[in-house]
């Protein structure tokens, strides 16, 4: 059975950076040595709105990495972007802000124990885990290449310093204002053949999830996805973040995304029945 | 000065805190046992669990609403043979004191449930949820007809014997709540649970449809903490000898000990722990202290305490 990260604690952690980078925010938080226990694909549930709020949920993010900061300790960094009440008061916290967090929560991208060729594939601010997942494939002597995609060229996070584990880094937006125009989703078929790709990584909104699946089965590839699914409380007592995903013998069960995920293994996940009745 | 005597008693059971989880709020408490230890608080109601595994309801499963949330599961779980194998020992080994909830489509199945549950050894009392509002066919939510609420209660007690104490769940979305709790109690419920969630509904502005897979789901959280007080008060001043768990939208200390004053002798924390993974312990300590400052030797002193007749002092 799948257990709670058992590495999770609720913790007070002041923000000590905040910064906005094109239509995201770059938000820097202070966890001490949390950060050690942080793997990339883990995420933290943060209370919004303060003390008199009328906002009840933690909102979760995907922890984008961690680091060894000589004045903070460890700090986490998160990209936000302001789209609903919550996100939008997490923005506009400077630093200084004490949140209540708990952190690290969920699974971890596999990391190959060989040093296999991957590809990383992020939607929108779905690539921002995959930047810090890059440094550790680096490390592992992986190669590794990067598709990033988005609606338009504001949506695409892509940081100067990221880029350095990376080999390649192609960008496509659908209304070609960066990159070449198109969905991330083109040139996946292709470059597993060319690159002898043997993992994808991916991150981001679940119909580019799904479509990469569509690609990798019937192949060799392994696809480790990060799932994207409404969360009320992220830690395994909500029973909301629900997939439908099956095992071995083809059984289907509605798995939370916040315990069993948000990882989880492409190949598993019956993306036909997400949002049905199984 | 004396010690504070916190403990509590629901039927024939013994509780050192009044405060509980709510069932829906905490699965079996293996998650929530990474923040405390289970065996800290009164006791840990389980998740409503059928005879049978279910999968519930669609995703989305949940709206954030101003001060609350809607939830709509529909029940999803292992099944009973499932959680008397898995959940139930993991607990007595946490030495956590547990309250089984349990939920059926028919009136047979809850009997099925507490038959299964009969024989098992190391729980403290029994929850028949007889209101849950996620169901397909509203017709299934007992509670809202008092002949069925106490057809169910009737069976579980016959089922289950006269020694494990019945607490009957049930919904504020009824015309005469006295009437029902009045009805499962001479039934056989030694102790009743209010509030179950109240119908609600979310449309998405996008979609211009209804947000929940579901439709309808059931709204908790500090929104519905006013019907909670209001439904604890009316049935304490009909039942004034009948225990009852109170819950909806307790996130503090004062919150707790407003439901106890209502009448509530233990007190259920199920969406704060969303919002707040220690909020059980925090709860606890708060109302600890609430009721010395207010000067009551005991918790059983404070139960009902706003009904007191005219002109009695604290």
């Amino acid at each position: 059975m799948a257990t709670i990260n058992k590495a999770a604690v609720q913790i007070r952690a002041t923000v000590v950076g905040n910064k906005r980078v094109g239509q995201y925010y770059q938000l820097i938080i202070s966890i001490g040595e949390i950060a050690n226990q942080c793997r990339p694909g883990n995420f933290v549930a943060i209370n919004v709105g303060g003390e008199s709020s009328r906002m009840v949920l933690r909102r979760a993010f995907a922890i984008s990495r961690v680091s060894e900061s000589s004045s903070f300790g460890g700090t986490m960094e998160l990209i936000v972007a302001p789209h609903g009440s919550g996100s939008k008061w997490l923005c506009a916290q400077s630093e200084g802000t004490v949140l209540d967090v708990v952190v690290p929560l969920g699974t971890a991208f596999g990391i190959p124990t060989e040093p296999v060729r991957v590809l990383l594939i992020g939607g929108g601010y779905g690539s921002a885990p995959l930047f810090g997942l890059a440094e550790t494939l680096h490390a592992r002597g992986c190669r590794v290449d990067m598709l990033l995609g988005a609606s338009t060229a504001g949506k695409i996070y892509a940081p100067m310093e990221g880029k350095r584990a990376v080999n390649s880094l192609r960008i496509f937006t659908e209304d070609g204002s960066m990159g070449q125009l198109g969905q991330v989703t083109d040139p996946i078929k292709s470059l597993i053949e060319d690159l002898d790709i043997a993992v994808i990584y991916s991150c981001g909104p679940m119909p580019m999830l799904s479509a990469i699946n569509e690609i990798t089965s019937g192949t060799n590839v392994i696809h480790q996805c990060a799932v994207e699914e409404s969360m009320a409380c992220g830690i395994g007592i909500c029973m909301t973040c629900v997939i439908p995903v099956k095992d071995e013998a083809g059984n289907l069960s509605m798995l939370r995304s916040c315990i069993d995920g948000p990882v989880m293994d492409g190949a598993s996940i019956a993306w036909e029945k997400t949002g049905q009745v199984i | 000065m004396n010690e504070l005597d916190f403990s509590t008693t629901i039927g024939n059971a013994w509780f050192p805190s009044p405060i509980f989880t709510a069932s829906g709020c905490a699965s079996s408490g293996r998650e929530l046992a990474q923040f405390f230890p289970l065996h800290d608080i009164g006791g840990v109601v389980t998740k409503s669990v059928m005879n049978k595994a279910r999968h519930g309801r669609p995703t989305p499963r949940m709206a954030e609403t101003p001060s609350g949330m809607l939830n709509s599961i529909g029940l999803q779980g292992p099944g009973i043979d499932a959680f008397i194998a898995k959940d139930i020992p993991y607990l007595i080994e946490q030495k956590a004191r547990i309250i089984v909830s349990i939920a059926g489509e028919t009136v047979e199945e809850y009997a099925t449930l507490a038959r299964k549950l009969r024989s098992v050894a190391g729980i403290s009392a029994l929850e028949v949820n007889i209101s849950c509002p996620n169901v397909e066919n509203r017709g299934l939510v007992f509670a809202c007809d008092p002949d069925a609420s106490r057809r169910v209660i009737d069976g579980v007690r016959r089922t289950i014997g006269g020694e494990i104490p019945i607490i009957a769940k049930l919904s504020p979305d009824v015309t005469d709540l006295v009437a029902i709790a009045q009805g499962v109690v001479e039934s056989g419920a030694d102790a009743l649970a209010l509030i179950n969630t109240v119908l609600g509904m979310v449309i998405n502005l996008d979609t211009m449809r209804p947000h929940l897979g579901g439709t309808t789901g059931g709204l908790s959280g500090p929104a519905i903490r006013p019907i909670a007080v209001r439904a604890i008060y009316q049935v304490h001043a009909a039942l004034p000898k009948t225990p009852i768990l109170g819950m909806g939208g307790v996130s503090t200390g004062r919150d707790a000990l407003e439901m106890i004053a209502a009448g509530a002798s233990a007190v259920s924390i199920g969406t704060a722990s969303f919002t707040n993974p220690t909020a059980l312990i925090s709860v606890q300590s708060e109302l600890k202290e609430l009721l010395r400052i207010k000067g009551f030797e005991s918790l059983r002193g404070a139960v009902g305490f706003a009904h007191r007749p005219e002109g009695v002092v604290q």
